[in-house]
């Protein structure tokens, strides 16, 4: 039996430039052998719920760096609901404060990965918890 | 190869040493490897002053004048950045860095739909002239010269710092300031890009030739090596690529017919201090003299002052740690000393905090005080260029002349620096580069305190900046009241000039000033320029 070829899509949400960080993880989950889709710079978030929804992933993955992952998660929890898409799983990585993690996760995202985070890590994250349909 | 090597057998002794560039440092240094390299004082090195300026632009160096620091500032809203520069003003700082918010950067205004959240969030708003007013509010812009971190719009902010400096009484002629933009080094790495290489190079091209009468003690562009490295460039690489692009933004204003002389001397740098110490202080020795020569030989520059490789070496962002953070102070202080042994003109450092966020004004003046202390205590400002002369030192130096221009040629191999940017060859390349550096930080093949070695537990939290959101709602009101309060008929009139000049293809400049003065917003002058010239396509990488 094969099992299923887990697919990310990375994201970069809003105006932040700085995309080190998610082609770097993009770059780490591909070698894994996941297949990723990176949405290039400047997306809003109806362009990454099209992409999720479009390309059927299994996993978002949120790169932020400006401090407003609150106001972004929040956005696209509230998509995520209307399109009826709650089977992603979503993680979020960048500039991440650790006093902000608690309130992601409340929020319904499932991993936290500031920079710095192992890349290891991540990797595991994604393969236990992704939600298999 | 992004990750320096240390090759090293069973009992930790290192049996050699690979640097990010590919140069392998032997153990020790002697006069043989001088004549290895073919060594000639006056030739590869010269007197400080002399070309091709490899120990220096200036005879004297620091005991003429020490560097100017210019710490990276601009929060929320115009009257708190005027406060914060009067306070940086009065601890010391002789210039000034304005970091500008995202909607800023990409051209959209407080109250437009994708500015929501990032409203003065990571720097200082600016929709109208009315901002910059405030900002710069009794600030003699005659004597104090202004960093602008801005990009895709510069040619918007530069008419803005006319504008205001007019508004104040100020010649055009006798106010500074330094726009970042460079839109090749946002296309590789910090991504603040809007319009495509082609109209934004032009763009560029429009500041550079209107400074030269208008503004000239302007420094109409300064190119980032810096966020290149920061990408994942190796400190080669971050020279190569700088040179090559700035070769492009001077290949656009030659083919408008002017003398190279006329402008190319107030190009300025912006590089970056992180890494293994000798091979950035032979990094910056060899850039100084492949600039000096690339402008002598391939443009034939004749004026000697503008052969200088002029430059802020600072920041050394990507060496800073989320671990630890009391950590970068000390990370800082060496990378304040990189940039000082290797002759910076112009220095700042990032702050500590900056892997949580941006920068307090605590952490702000701690940098500071470390450049100060270096610069005042302990006698850097003694003698220029005092690594000259190390068999060490010398032979790098050379050794990165040789593996820069390797770099060089490659890029012009592939087609030239437009052509990489454009196809994505270059981002390609820095991003396979960062995740070899990240790999290498998790095999332990590369050391980093606190994130691989030494490590504790949590770490423990730093004082924050908080974002102000009562802040970002007067701005947006501000901004209305700006809006219903300036002649509609002035506003409607630039605009459609501004439109005619960009259709034409004409210097835009002139036209942009008259917009701002008009309280045209950034915004809208954006629009016009989105509207004719679109957006850029990013690069497949994946």
């Amino acid at each position: 039996m094969h099992e299923k070829i887990i697919k990310v899509l990375i994201a970069k949400p809003g105006l932040d430039g700085h995309d080190r960080g998610a082609k770097v993880v993009s770059q780490a989950l591909k070698e894994a052998g996941m297949e990723v889709i990176y949405s290039g710079l400047h997306k809003t978030i109806d362009q990454i719920i099209h992409i999720a929804i479009q390309e059927d992933v299994d996993v978002i993955g949120l790169s932020i760096m400006t401090g407003a992952h609150i106001q972004i998660v929040e956005k696209l929890m509230k998509k995520m609901k209307e399109e009826d898409i709650f089977d992603k799983t979503v993680f979020v990585g960048g500039v991440i404060p650790t006093k902000d993690v608690s309130k992601l996760k409340e929020l319904g995202v499932a991993g936290v990965f500031p920079g710095g985070t192992p890349l290891s890590e991540t990797i595991e994250f994604i393969k236990n918890n992704v939600k298999k349909t | 190869m992004a990750v320096a090597r240390y090759i090293k057998d069973e009992k930790d002794r290192i049996l050699d040493v690979i640097l990010e560039s590919g140069i392998h440092v032997k153990p020790s240094y002697t006069p043989d490897d001088l004549n290895r390299i073919g060594f000639d004082y006056e030739k590869d090195v010269a007197d400080p002053g002399q070309y091709p300026f490899t120990r220096g632009i200036h005879p004297l160096g620091y005991r003429s004048r020490a560097w100017t620091t210019r710490q990276y500032t601009g929060f929320g809203s115009p009257e708190e950045t005027n406060e914060r520069f009067k306070l940086m003003i009065s601890h010391g700082q002789t210039g000034l860095n304005v970091a500008f918010d995202l909607p800023t950067q990409m051209g959209y205004d407080s109250d437009h739909p994708m500015s929501e959240g990032e409203v003065g969030r990571v720097g200082m708003a600016v929709d109208t002239l009315r901002d910059f007013e405030i900002a710069f509010k009794d600030i003699q812009m005659d004597k104090v010269g202004a960093g602008l971190t801005i990009n895709a719009v510069a040619s918007i902010v530069l008419a803005m710092y006319q504008a205001v400096g007019e508004k104040y009484g100020y010649d055009p002629k006798t106010i500074s300031a330094t726009p970042q933009n460079d839109i090749l080094k946002e296309m590789v790495g910090r991504g603040a890009w809007i319009f495509p290489v082609e109209p934004a190079v032009k763009l560029i091209g429009d500041t550079i030739e209107y400074s030269m009468t208008v503004m000239p003690r302007t420094n109409p562009v300064s190119v980032c090596g810096y966020h290149i490295r920061e990408s994942g460039a190796t400190p080669s690489q971050e020279i190569a690529y700088a040179i090559l692009i700035a070769n492009a933004y001077i290949d656009n204003v030659l083919a408008r017919g002017y003398d190279i002389d006329a402008f190319v001397g107030r190009f300025s740098f912006n590089l970056n201090v992180f890494g293994n110490m000798w091979e950035q202080v032979a990094k910056f020795r060899a850039a100084r003299k492949l600039w000096a020569r690339n402008l002598k030989e391939k443009y034939n520059v004749k004026n000697q002052q503008n052969l200088f490789l002029r430059g802020l070496f600072g920041g050394g962002g990507y060496g800073l740690t989320k671990a630890q953070p009391e950590n970068n102070i000390m990370r800082g202080a060496y990378y304040a000393l990189v940039a000082a042994l290797s002759g910076a003109q112009t220095t700042a450092l990032c702050s500590y905090d900056e892997a949580y966020t941006i920068p307090t004004p605590h952490s702000a003046l701690l940098s500071l005080r470390t450049l100060q202390i270096l610069m005042d205590e302990t006698g850097l400002r003694d003698t220029v260029d005092p690594l000259a002369g190390s068999y060490f030192i010398e032979t790098l130096t050379k050794e990165m002349e040789n593996k820069i221009e390797e770099e060089m040629e490659k890029i012009e191999k592939y087609g030239g620096m437009i052509k990489a940017v454009s196809n994505g060859y270059i981002q390609k390349l820095v991003a396979r580069q960062a995740y070899e550096v990240e790999k290498g930080l998790e095999t332990g093949e590369l050391l980093k305190v606190g994130v691989n070695i030494y490590k504790e537990g949590e770490s423990k939290e730093v004082e924050l900046h908080e974002y102000n959101y009562e802040s970002a709602e007067r701005q947006i009101k501000a901004l209305k009241q700006v809006k219903s309060r300036r002649s509609q008929r002035d506003v409607a009139r630039t605009l459609k000039e501004l439109e005619t000049v960009t259709k034409e293809g004409r210097n835009v400049m002139p036209c942009l000033v008259e917009c701002c003065k008009a309280y045209v917003t950034l915004g809208e002058m954006t629009d016009i320029f989105r509207q004719e010239f679109s957006e850029f396509q990013e690069p497949a990488l994946f």
